[in-house]
């Protein structure tokens, strides 16, 4: 049985498709990413798995149970960090953790153990009874993602778990979130705008632009799509360097892009001289030239030739049109 | 009923907690008491009323700070729903009716409270309670008024996206109810036209009721007013579940 199992999944506001015919499924006991830039329709697919948003139209099971049949089964089943906040600010983390327990009718001995072994675990026991509100980001975040696992759920929706915290605690969340898959067998399905966070912590990535699945894969094999080391050459002759080198033997792909040219290679250590070599004896100029082990976010440009960045720019200012649209 | 109490003992909890809020609220009433009360027992004739004019209006304080304080706990769950903790909630697997329900109750309650504080000070001031059936006559009105109106604000807020419309609310629904409802004047006296309205006003039950609870006097049938306040209730419980039914974050 499947942990999550998405059918031709849409939804659509008004004429604008947020989520575009998706169809997915992840294993039990699976860490599975979204990543894409904001805009591209996670949130809005989390949304839906989580039974707050009904979809357009394509059908999905969370847990085996569907998710506009068996609503309440569904909640029961999953446990959610959202993207915003959501905890209440005047009560202490004790309280927020019993509003929760006593909403998912955990019966009161249980409840109690559960709250202290789950305060425990993200280090947050000693403040347990300090207001949230005093808490910093960090601590919230640690606070939230206890609270979703206090009813044990199969599935954990973390959606942008990390976004907006400084790197040390990123990293202490990283290891809890894979202790908690490891020790625990909680099927994870994460969305995340950084490549470094999926590439850590999924088993499979599902690349998502712009309501589309584009790729979907072992991070491993998404980066050996692009053929080993990526050499990026910045030059203001690209078109000429292009084709200079384009005919080169050992090249697995080489791509033009806007400011640059990319690479795709084995050893591109041993390469970058006969690359060099050609350029100047064509009297071409290059301006800087890196080679490094492919990150997803050379995989994002190279399955749609833009940069995470470059589309982040755009889909927020689609996104505020929409909203000023809707709000007419 | 367990979440209903859970949602109702975080509703108790916020209110206790936040003191300024709840010695803000008493600032309206006190001040009105006293301007009114004080200002105009002298020169007000109230036929038939042995505590004067003060006597008259404290009902009408009492109902006044009840009204705010519910309408003002419905309303607060765009606060919620601003602040993500509504997402929490709804996501949880339980019925939208029983969080409604459990945010009315809860709301009701502060309002009750609140009420309560005000009958207490005016005590000190002099009022003189009719008899002590007569003292839960009237909380159970002002239990009344706290549902009926907590579920109003929710069904507002259900379709309010933020805070800016609240001023426009206050403005144009609350002080009309709250003006309208013979709280500082006897109905009875009023001009053919302005009377038909004040006995479409909800809230004047409420008042004539608490009045005879406490007074022993009133110019509606108690029972009239309990029939009427009791079927508002109903209705706005209905329409705030449904409305809030249909919020989508």
């Amino acid at each position: 049985m499947y942990a999550i199992e998405v059918e031709n999944l849409v939804r659509k506001f008004g004429d604008f498709t947020a989520v575009d015919n998706l169809s997915f499924s992840i294993k039990k006991g699976e860490v599975f990413g979204l990543l894409g830039p904001n805009g591209a329709g996670k949130t809005t697919t989390m949304s839906m798995l989580s039974t707050m948003l009904p979809p357009s139209s394509g059908k999905a099971s969370v847990n085996g149970f569907d998710i506009l049949k068996d609503q309440d089964n569904v909640r029961k089943s999953i446990g959610i960090v959202f993207q915003d906040q959501s905890l209440d600010e005047e009560l202490t983390a004790y309280e927020n953790m019993d509003f929760h327990g006593r909403l998912y009718r955990i019966p009161k001995s249980t409840r109690q153990k559960k709250i202290t072994e789950l305060l425990k675990l993200v280090e947050l026991y000693d403040k347990k009874d300090n207001l949230v509100k005093t808490y910093s980001g960090g601590m919230r975040r640690r606070l939230e993602i206890a609270r979703g696992l206090m009813h044990e759920p199969q599935v954990l929706f973390l959606d942008e778990p990390t976004l907006g915290l400084d790197p040390q605690t990123r990293n202490h969340l990283w290891d809890y979130i894979d202790k908690l898959n490891k020790e625990k067998g909680i099927s994870i399905i994460l969305t995340t705008h950084y490549m470094d966070e999926a590439d850590k912590l999924c088993h499979r990535i599902a690349i998502i632009d712009k309501g589309k699945i584009i790729a979907l894969d072992t991070s491993e094999n998404l980066k050996n799509d692009i053929g080993g080391d990526v050499i990026t050459i910045i030059s203001p002759e690209r078109d000429d360097l292009y084709s200079a080198i384009r005919s080169m033997p050992d090249i697995k792909n080489i791509e033009l892009h806007d400011s640059s040219i990319t690479i795709g290679i084995q050893n591109a250590e041993k390469h970058v001289a006969h690359i060099v070599n050609i350029a100047s004896a064509n009297n071409i100029e290059i301006k800087s030239l890196s080679i490094n082990k492919p990150t997803l976010e050379d995989v994002f440009l190279h399955f749609t030739g833009r940069t995470i960045r470059e589309e982040e720019a755009n889909s927020k200012d689609k996104m505020r049109m929409i909203r000023k649209a809707g709000r007419r | 009923m367990d979440i209903v109490y859970t949602i109702w003992l975080r509703s108790v909890k916020r209110y206790i907690r936040s003191k300024s809020r709840l010695i803000g609220s008493l600032g309206m009433p006190l001040f009105l008491f006293l301007v009114l009360g004080f200002g105009l027992n002298s020169v007000v004739v109230m036929p038939g009323m042995e505590q004067g004019y003060i006597g008259f209006i404290m009902p009408g304080i009492i109902s006044m700070s009840v009204l705010f304080t519910s309408v003002f706990a419905g309303i607060q769950i765009i606060w919620d729903k601003q602040f993500g903790f509504l997402k929490e909630t709804l996501v949880a697997p339980v019925s939208r009716f029983e969080i409604m329900l459990g945010q009315t109750v809860g709301g009701a309650t502060t309002a009750v409270i609140q009420g309560l504080i005000i009958l207490g000070l005016s005590l000190f001031m002099g009022l003189e309670i009719n008899n002590i059936p007569g003292f839960f006559v009237a909380i159970i009105f002002m239990t009344l008024i706290g549902l009926a109106f907590t579920a109003f604000g929710i069904a507002i807020a259900s379709r309010m996206e933020d805070m800016h419309g609240f001023q426009l609310i206050m403005n144009f629904v609350i002080f009309p109810i709250f003006g309208l409802s013979g709280a500082l004047f006897p109905i009875d006296s009023l001009p053919e036209w302005i009377r038909s309205l004040t006995l479409l006003d909800p809230l004047t039950y409420g008042v004539e009721g608490i009045r005879y609870g406490l007074l022993g006097t009133s110019q509606i049938n108690p029972a009239v007013s309990f029939g009427v306040l009791s079927g508002f209730t109903i209705l706005m419980v209905i329409v705030g579940s449904y409305l809030f039914r249909k919020i989508s974050i």
